[in-house]
């Protein structure tokens, strides 16, 4: 074991919250990177006729979001973790209310957990986060577990 | 896809196939700008190689993505109430991502009609990348 263990005290950790705009030409881009074709993703016209105000975000696109941070890695810095020895163990959501372009969400992440397996070989580092719309409803919650390669 | 009831479905039933195109450089590149996950382990080699990888790798999350698909070709978006994915095997460059999903159960909460899916991206060879579920309601 070459790195040393996370600090358990980083348990009940939140970041500061972010609140973000939901863009249409992120949704675009997002629609042609993961090879999207259905126009929902794409055309409003599409989108409205399906019932949506606008674009929807599609179901993993709240994770992107987090990205927006001034320091999208800020946990793993706080926890002094490499960057290099991280990989994304699980991913889960929870849907209460469609988001869509236009939207102003708040992200609010919490570390809930930390563990090790194989004598700390392997760490994990499991955040979860709420996500609010400006009426201040929950529209989302997420779970992230990062596994740590030490 | 609109219109599918929850009496028309069984367990069992398979939802249809979705295969993507290999996984390029640029794949990765996009989506690194798209998903804002700009992490250089998926589109520095150099960076890759210093972590002891021989080459970058895909986001995990683009075969979630690509999962996601897979659910909103099938039922509309709206539908869905869950979604979990475990991230079990990298996946490599040139790699094609075949998504499938199974229904395995059918019951009712919070008053709905639901729907549960087991899912999953592999490679063409049938090696798995990602195995989840999802929940979707269904009138």
């Amino acid at each position: 074991m070459t790195a040393a263990m996370i600090d358990r005290k980083h348990i009940g950790l939140s970041l500061e919250p972010l609140t973000v705009t939901v863009e249409k030409g992120r949704l675009r881009f997002f629609a042609k990177a993961t090879g999207q074709d259905d126009p929902v993703y794409t055309d409003e016209a599409a989108a409205r006729a399906a019932g949506y105000p606008s674009l929807p975000a599609p179901p993993t696109f709240l994770f992107s979001l987090g990205f927006e941070k001034p320091d999208p890695f800020e946990l793993l810095h706080v926890m002094d973790v490499d960057l290099a020895r991280v990989l994304h163990g699980e991913q889960s959501f929870v849907y209460h209310k469609p988001v869509c372009a236009g939207d102003v969400v708040t992200l609010k992440s919490t570390v809930t957990d930390i563990y090790d397996k194989k004598d700390g070989a392997l760490e994990f580092i499991v955040q979860k986060t709420d996500v609010t719309n400006e009426a201040g409803a929950l529209v989302a919650e997420l779970q992230q577990v990062v596994v740590v390669r030490n | 896809m609109n219109g599918l009831r929850f009496e028309a479905v069984n367990v069992g039933d398979k939802l249809p196939v979705l295969r993507t195109a290999p996984i390029s450089r640029t794949t990765l590149a996009l989506f690194a700008g798209a998903s804002g996950d700009h992490n250089p382990i998926h589109i520095d080699i150099d960076f890759a190689r210093s972590a002891g990888m021989e080459d970058v790798f895909a986001h995990g999350m683009l075969s979630m993505a690509y999962l996601g698909r897979l659910l909103t070709g099938w039922v509309p978006q709206t539908a869905l109430r869950r979604f979990d994915t475990r991230f079990v095997a990298i996946t490599q460059l040139r790699e094609r991502i075949v998504c499938t999903g199974t229904v395995a159960q059918k019951y009712e909460e919070d008053g709905e009609k639901r729907v549960r899916l087991a899912v999953e991206a592999a490679n063409e060879a049938g090696e798995v990348k990602l195995a989840g579920e999802a929940v979707v309601a269904l009138p």
